[in-house]
C-alpha cells in the first residue's frame, strides 16, 4: 500500500470497548453511571455549551431550597494544591424559579435530573420534597444534610445520626415511591458507616458519597482567613483517597447499599476506582470547571478501562476491589 | 451562551513592560469572540495540582491567519498559574474555553465615546474601538497605570483615538494622577455621550462616578476572580441592581464581564448589601 494517501472515515473515533454501561440507583435506572455533581453544574444548562446533558447518566443540580438565597459574600473560592475551596452559601432561585425554568429544561431534553434539596428544617425539606412530588423529569433526589439545622443551634444534620435520620424519613414519606432518595453524606464525622446506617434505617434508597471537607486559607498578605466565610468545603482530587475510603468502609459494611460516588474524579480511571470500591455511579464535580467537558470524557474513558480489563458490564466490577484475595495468587 | 472547548496551541509569548502577550491558535474561538468577551485557559498541564482555570479578557483577534483563528491575551504574572503560562512556547498546548461572558453593548448611532483603560484592563478596550470606528463613532481613550510599564496599549491608542491621554501616579509617563483626574476635561473636549471602561474595582467606581456626574451611561467591565469561567460555580459574584430596582448577587462570568454601571453597587462589592435578594432577614422584633 503507498504511504501517500491515509483514508480516513469521516467521524474518526476511537471505538470503545462494548461494556453494558447501565446502572441502577435503587429504583432509577440510568444509561450509564457518570454523573455531574450537585453545585458543580448549575442546573445544566451552562454545560449543554460542551455536552449534551442526555448523555451523561443524571444532572445533579445545585442544591435547591425553598425560597431565593444570595449566598455569602466574596471572596468565596480558593485554588489549593489539587483542589478548591468554596464558602458559596448555597445561592439560588429558590424552588418556584427552579420549578419554572430549570427542571422543565432539563425534561425537555431528556436529561435525567437528580435534584439536590437542602434545608434548614425538617419542614423545610418536607415542603422541598412535596414541590417535587410529580414534577416531570426528576429521576431521583439527592438530600444535601450538610445543611445547619437552625432548630438545634445550628449543628449540621450530617454530623448528627439521628437529625439526618429524621430528614430522611420526612423526606421518604413525602416522595413517590418510584423516585430513589439519597442521602448526601458529609465526611467530616467520626464514624460514617453509623451515619451511613441510621439514613438507610429512615429509609434512605441509597447513598451520595461524598460532600466537600471542610478546610480553610488564610491569606498571607491580609494575614487574615481569605474566604469571607472563613471555612470553606474543599473538593478536588485532593480529597480523592478520603472520599474512596468513605465509599469503601460503607461499601464493605453495606455491601446491598446503592452507592453515588464521587471527590476529586477527573478521569475513567478515577471513576473506576470508585466503583471498585463500591459505589454504582459517579458525580464529576470540581474537574467541571478545569474541564467541562470532562463528565462526557470520564464515561467515555470509564467504558475503556471496564473493557481493557475485561468488564463486560458495569455491574461486575462495582465492589469488585472487595472480592476475597485468592490463596493462588492473582485473581 | 456559545462558548467552545478547543486543543489550542501557543503561536507566541512575549514581554510587553510589565505584562505578557500571548497569541493562540484557537479555532472557532476568535471567529465567534465579540469585544469585552473573555476566555478561560487551563493552566499546569494535563497532570497539574492547578484545577482551576485562569480567565483573560481578550486583546485582539485574527479570524484568519495562516494558522487559523487566533486569540491574543494580556496577563501580569500574579501567581503559579501565570507564571505557567509566561513559561510556554511556541507551539505547546493550551486548552482555550471561550469566547465568554457578555460583550460591550455598541450604540446604534454615532456618538461620540470615550474608553477609559487602567493597567492591562485596557485590553479588550482596542476591540472594542474599532467596532465602534466602524460605527462612525467618535472615540477617545484615557490610559492609566501606576507606573509607566504598567501602561498598556498606549501605541494601539493613539492609532485608533482621536486624542490619547495617559495618566501615571508615579509620573513616568503622561500626567501625574489618575485616569479619574484627567477624565472631566477629557469627557468636556469630546462631548462624550457614552464611557466605556475596564480595569480595577476603584478604577471603575471613579469612573462611573464621573460619568454620572455628567449624565452620561458607562458600560463596564470588571475584572473579579473566577473559578469556572461558565456560570457553573457561583464564586465571581457581584451585588448589582437591576432596572427592577431590585439588587441581586450576579455571576460576572455570564451575566458580566460587562456590566451597566449605574448597577454596580461599587460601594458593596464583598459584601451581600441588605435587600439584596435572598439575603438573609435579621429577626424581626416581636
Amino acid at each position: 500500500m503507498s504511504g501517500d494517501v491515509t483514508l480516513r472515515p469521516a467521524r474518526a473515533r476511537i471505538s470503545l470497548p462494548a461494556v453494558d454501561m447501565s446502572t441502577s440507583l435503587a429504583a432509577f435506572r440510568a444509561p450509564n453511571p457518570v454523573f455531574t455533581a450537585s453545585g458543580c453544574a448549575a442546573a445544566g444548562r451552562e454545560l449543554a455549551q460542551f455536552f449534551d446533558p442526555a448523555d451523561l447518566g443524571g444532572i445533579v443540580t445545585k442544591s435547591v431550597m425553598l425560597d431565593p438565597r444570595s449566598g455569602r459574600p466574596t471572596p468565596r473560592m480558593a485554588e489549593t494544591p489539587s483542589g478548591m475551596l468554596n464558602s458559596i452559601g448555597l445561592q439560588g432561585p429558590g424552588i418556584a424559579a427552579f420549578l419554572d425554568h430549570d427542571l422543565p429544561w432539563l425534561a425537555e431534553r431528556g436529561a435525567r435530573a437528580v435534584v439536590s434539596i437542602a434545608g434548614s428544617s425538617v419542614d423545610e425539606y418536607v415542603a422541598l420534597a412535596l414541590k417535587l412530588r410529580g414534577q416531570p423529569g426528576l429521576a431521583m433526589l439527592e438530600v444535601n444534610i450538610s445543611c445547619p439545622n437552625v432548630e438545634d443551634r445550628g449543628q449540621v444534620f450530617a454530623c448528627d445520626p439521628r437529625a439526618a435520620a429524621r430528614v430522611i424519613a420526612a423526606i421518604r414519606e413525602k416522595t413517590a415511591p418510584t423516585v430513589p432518595v439519597f442521602a448526601k453524606l458529609s465526611p467530616d464525622v467520626t464514624d460514617i458507616v453509623g451515619i451511613a446506617a441510621a439514613v438507610m434505617d429512615a429509609g434512605a434508597d441509597g447513598l451520595s458519597m461524598v460532600n466537600t471537607l471542610l478546610g480553610m486559607v488564610v491569606n498571607t498578605a491580609t494575614m487574615r482567613p481569605l474566604l469571607a466565610g472563613v471555612t470553606g468545603g474543599l473538593s478536588g482530587p485532593a480529597i480523592k483517597p478520603v472520599a474512596l475510603r468513605c465509599v469503601w468502609q460503607v461499601h464493605r459494611a453495606m455491601p446491598g447499599v446503592p452507592i453515588l460516588g464521587m471527590g476529586g474524579i477527573r478521569t475513567g480511571l478515577d471513576a473506576l476506582e470508585f466503583i471498585l470500591a463500591g459505589a454504582c455511579a459517579v458525580s464529576v464535580g470540581t474537574a467541571v470547571f478545569g474541564d467541562p467537558s470532562s463528565p462526557v470524557r470520564v464515561l467515555r474513558e470509564l467504558q475503556q478501562v471496564l473493557g481493557e480489563r475485561g468488564f463486560r458490564g458495569l455491574g461486575e466490577a462495582i465492589g469488585y476491589a472487595h472480592r476475597p484475595t485468592d490463596p493462588q495468587g492473582d485473581a | 451562551m456559545n462558548a467552545i472547548q478547543v486543543a489550542g496551541e501557543v503561536l507566541s509569548v512575549r514581554r510587553s513592560g510589565a505584562y505578557w502577550l500571548m497569541t493562540l491558535v484557537a479555532p472557532g474561538v476568535a471567529e465567534r469572540a465579540k469585544p469585552g468577551q473573555f476566555v478561560a485557559l487551563a493552566v499546569g498541564g494535563e497532570h497539574s495540582s492547578m484545577v482551576l482555570r485562569r480567565a483573560f479578557a481578550i486583546y485582539q483577534v485574527a479570524e484568519r491567519g495562516v494558522y487559523g483563528g487566533t486569540v491574543e491575551v494580556v496577563f501580569a504574572v500574579h501567581g503559579k498559574g501565570t507564571e505557567w503560562l509566561s513559561r510556554l512556547h511556541q507551539h505547546d498546548p493550551v486548552n482555550v474555553v471561550g469566547p465568554l461572558g457578555r460583550p460591550f453593548r455598541l450604540p446604534a448611532t454615532p456618538v461620540p465615546t470615550v474608553l477609559v483603560g487602567g493597567g492591562y484592563g485596557s485590553a479588550p478596550l482596542f476591540g472594542l474601538a474599532a467596532a465602534l470606528s466602524d460605527r462612525r463613532c467618535r472615540v477617545d481613550f484615557v490610559i492609566g497605570a501606576g507606573s509607566a510599564d504598567r501602561l498598556f496599549g498606549v501605541l494601539d491608542a493613539k492609532r485608533m483615538a482621536v486624542t490619547l491621554t495617559v495618566t501615571t501616579e508615579d509620573g513616568t509617563a503622561g500626567e501625574r494622577g489618575r485616569v479619574s483626574d484627567v477624565l472631566p476635561e477629557v469627557l468636556e473636549r469630546s462631548e462624550a455621550g457614552l464611557l466605556y471602561a475596564c480595569g480595577p474595582m476603584p478604577m471603575l467606581r471613579a469612573v462611573v462616578a464621573a460619568a454620572e456626574e455628567y449624565g452620561l451611561p458607562c458600560e463596564v467591565a470588571v475584572e473579579e476572580s473566577m473559578a469556572c469561567g461558565i456560570g457553573v460555580c457561583m464564586t465571581c459574584v457581584l451585588p448589582i441592581t437591576g432596572a427592577d430596582g431590585t439588587t441581586r448577587m450576579l455571576r460576572s462570568c455570564v451575566d458580566g464581564p460587562v456590566f451597566l454601571g449605574e448597577q454596580v453597587r461599587f460601594d458593596d462589592v464583598g459584601t451581600v448589601p441588605y435587600g439584596t435578594l435572598g439575603a438573609p432577614v435579621p429577626l424581626a422584633s416581636a
